[in-house]
């Protein structure tokens, strides 16, 4: 039972973490009509900022301006670059932003070189959050921070209690996505901006008729869709690992979630991430393989259908494939994706 | 004329004196093709060190009298740049390869070399393998141009679970390896030598994940903690086990792990004082093995800020160097028939490369995670901690047999 608990935990904050990052692509798409392929770039841009002002200011300052930061130098891209570039149609605008994702990384390279930096979360956010007790006499029950020794040793052999701390990044890291992500939904539907950001999403013209500087909301929309890549950089880069191939590693799987949430909605984002999350996290888990499928089915399987290496691979080896199955499958049979509203 | 008479006499003894060491003074490039980039990089890079390091120490003084001169490639930990970086350095005229990080990569240089050897007689290189340690390599694919200066993962897996055999509170094993021919490996022997030597003991896992692609091991400790498993037997290096120690850290596993690289690069961070008394490692070498190498790694610390773990260096270096000094030339060729049986005295007593299968032969330390002190001073990473000694295996108690048929050119 505890691993049930601490394995969706664990996916649950993946799937945030993913969508701390695809909120602010799936917005930039609404936009602009095309993936942001940067989008990721921001996301290492994050982290390594965060890296730099952790070392100078600390961590607390670090996750506030670095977001800020990189959201300046998003609004600064658009500003300069993909605005000049906008009047030519889609396919400039996504070779921009593709060659933008290279010289980024390439950049980051030069100045924090190539191997992974030491960015290690605060000390307030070392250890656990809390520890659920499985004691199989006194069932499931929680801790919070870290249990005592003595609640996790039985004194008598037969009783079996299992400790699993659950790290305080993690929970930090869906509670900053949950703040986000209401904050996200209160400004765009609970405020002036938000109305006028979503009617000029939509209805462009229209907008700056009324009188509306619609190409100043576009960059603010960009700004702030990279600058929440930045703070999923920081928390990311500090909970997992701060290297150059980060952007690469979501990156692909970002555009995942966008296209299966359906372009352009939030909702399927949040939707989508968390979906992708969980079912990787709990894929890992799983060693079933063909193999066991066809000799549960009753199927007598040869010897050499038994060394066929493509049968006795487990669902926890193909876990890594198995967000862009998702992707494939849902453009087959629902190409606007799980919420989307557009048929793109 | 007279002039002329001195001029030939003098020349007449500068050949004489070349033909006895004809080597002498002579400069050996070797290309070190490694990952120097990626997650892998830290480890390549401090390797990279070392083996600068000890080229260049070790050229003031060797029984050759050759200077050793390192070029670094970076191959990304991707077979086919490997195979780039190859073309490169033969290209520039480097005759002697190095490689260790992946018997990927190393299986791939393998059947370069082998071709290239074969096509271009009189430019043969020679790859000189120091930690690529699938038993392949020495075995069904061994070859002539190849010299394995680690112990495979045979030899390895012998010590370990002789170790391991009396270990009581060993009951139920995980085993967790990259999904690559190295992890592959370390499974199928360690599977093999526990039913043989503690058949009592449970296999209750077994994972091969990806190499040098995951960031985050959390999901695989919760499943290591629901199949119950005391004690967990890893090939994992570099990022991937230094993720794995601090996942399971996190997690809050308490199991014991019985692993090939825990000093390596990262893993002694990871682990900090957590590991305790739970971590093993099975080795060459160690970071406590007295004497000269003592001085060797404290120079090392002092100069790069950085731990040297890569023994098989050392061995890489004497050997070349014994063998130049016995063929009196630095021609591969002449090296290679050199080298083969030959016998070193290096930091871990006798080492002998083989001749059947040209895999060295060598004593094997079985060392245990634990508080630095007095005996074991050496604190890898400012952690500490260390690695202390808990078991010696002589390099018979090692050694496994070899079924390579070589094919010896000419």
């Amino acid at each position: 039972m505890e691993f049930f608990f601490i394995s969706m935990l664990n996916g649950l904050s993946y799937g945030l973490l993913l969508f701390m990052l695809s909120s602010g692509l799936t917005l930039i798409f609404s936009m602009m009509g095309v993936l942001n392929f940067a989008h990721a770039s921001f996301y290492m841009i994050g982290a390594y900022i965060g890296y730099s002002l952790n070392s100078v200011l600390g961590f607390w300052v670090a996750l506030f301006v670095a977001p800020i930061l990189v959201g300046i130098l998003g609004a600064g891209f658009e500003r300069l670059c993909l605005r000049r570039v906008h009047k030519f149609g889609h396919v400039p605008e996504l070779l921009v932003t593709f060659g933008l994702s290279y010289i980024v990384l390439e950049m980051a390279q030069l100045v924090w070189g190539r191997t992974a930096v030491e960015f290690a979360p605060p000390a307030a956010l070392q250890g656990p959050a809390f520890t659920l007790i499985q004691n199989s006499l006194n069932g499931l029950s929680l801790v919070w921070g870290a249990a005592a020794p003595e609640l996790c040793t039985a004194a008598d052999a037969a009783v079996r209690v299992v400790c699993s701390p659950f790290p305080a990044t993690r929970g930090f890291m869906m509670m900053v996505a949950l703040m986000m992500m209401v904050g996200l939904w209160l400004l765009l539907k609970r405020t002036r901006v938000g109305l006028v950001i979503q009617a000029a999403l939509t209805h462009p013209e229209a907008v700056e008729a009324l009188g509306h500087n619609v190409p100043f909301v576009f960059m603010l929309v960009f700004g702030v869709g990279t600058g929440l890549a930045g703070l999923a950089g920081v928390i990311g880069g500090s909970t997992f690992v701060t290297e150059p191939a980060m952007a690469a590693t979501v990156g692909s799987v970002i555009f995942v979630v966008v296209v299966v949430g359906g372009m352009g909605s939030l909702a399927g984002a949040f939707l989508a991430s968390v979906l992708i999350g969980v079912v990787q996290t709990f894929a890992v888990a799983f060693d079933y393989s063909m193999l066991m499928l066809l000799q549960n089915l009753g199927v007598h399987a040869s010897a050499a259908m038994q060394d066929n290496s493509l049968l006795k691979l487990t669902l926890s080896q193909v876990a890594p494939i198995l967000p862009y199955l998702f992707l494939v499958l849902i453009l087959i049979f629902r190409p606007k994706g799980l919420l989307g509203t557009r048929e793109t | 004329m007279k002039f002329a008479r001195n001029l030939i006499a003098t020349a007449v003894l500068a050949s004489a004196a070349l033909s006895a060491f004809a080597q002498a003074g002579e400069t050996v490039k070797i290309a070190l093709i490694d990952p120097q980039s990626g997650l892998m990089g830290p480890l390549g890079l401090n390797q990279l060190k070392t083996f600068q390091f000890f080229g260049e120490t070790l050229s003031k003084n060797n029984p050759a009298g050759v200077k050793f001169e390192v070029v670094g490639f970076d191959n990304k930990l991707s077979p086919a740049e490997s195979l780039n970086a190859l073309k490169a350095a033969m290209d520039q005229g480097i005759r002697y390869i190095a490689q260790g990080n992946g018997s990927s990569v190393a299986g791939a240089l393998i059947d370069a070399v082998n071709k290239h050897n074969e096509r271009n007689p009189g430019k043969e290189v020679l790859f000189l393998n120091y930690a690529a340690v699938d038993p392949d390599f020495t075995n069904s694919k061994c070859s002539y141009w190849h010299f394995r200066f680690d112990a495979d993962t045979s030899m390895k897996m012998e010590a370990l679970t002789t170790f391991m055999k009396d270990q009581p509170d060993v009951k139920k094993v995980y085993l967790f390896n990259q999904n690559y021919s190295h992890g592959q490996q370390v499974a199928k022997f360690a599977k093999e030598n526990l039913s043989r030597k503690r058949p009592d003991i449970q296999i209750v896992g077994e994972e091969l994940h990806p190499l040098a692609q995951v960031r985050d091991f959390a999901p695989y400790i919760a499943k290591i903690k629901a199949s119950g498993a005391d004690t967990v037997i890893t090939g994992n290096w570099g990022s991937d086990l230094a993720l794995l120690v601090k996942a399971a850290n996190e997690g809050g596993y308490n199991g014991k792990f019985y692993t090939y690289y825990t000093g390596v690069t990262g893993t002694p961070t990871a682990l900090g004082t957590g590991g305790a008394g739970r971590v093993y490692q099975i080795a060459y070498a160690h970071y406590n093995m007295g004497g000269q190498m003592d001085k060797w790694m404290a120079e090392f610390k002092k100069r790069y800020n950085d731990d040297m773990f890569t023994g098989s260096v050392i061995h890489v270096y004497n050997s070349l160097s014994e063998a130049m000094k016995k063929a009196k030339s630095t021609d591969p060729v002449k090296v290679a028939a050199a080298l083969e049986g030959l016998k070193t005295n290096s930091f871990n007593g006798e080492v002998e490369l083989r001749k059947t299968d040209h895999q060295i032969q060598q004593a094997l330390y079985l060392t245990v995670w634990q508080k630095a002190d007095k005996k074991y001073p050496y604190s890898p990473e400012n952690t500490g901690m260390t690695l202390a000694p808990v078991k010696t295996f002589e390099s018979y108690v090692s050694s496994t047999p070899t079924s390579c048929q070589m094919k010896r050119p000419g």
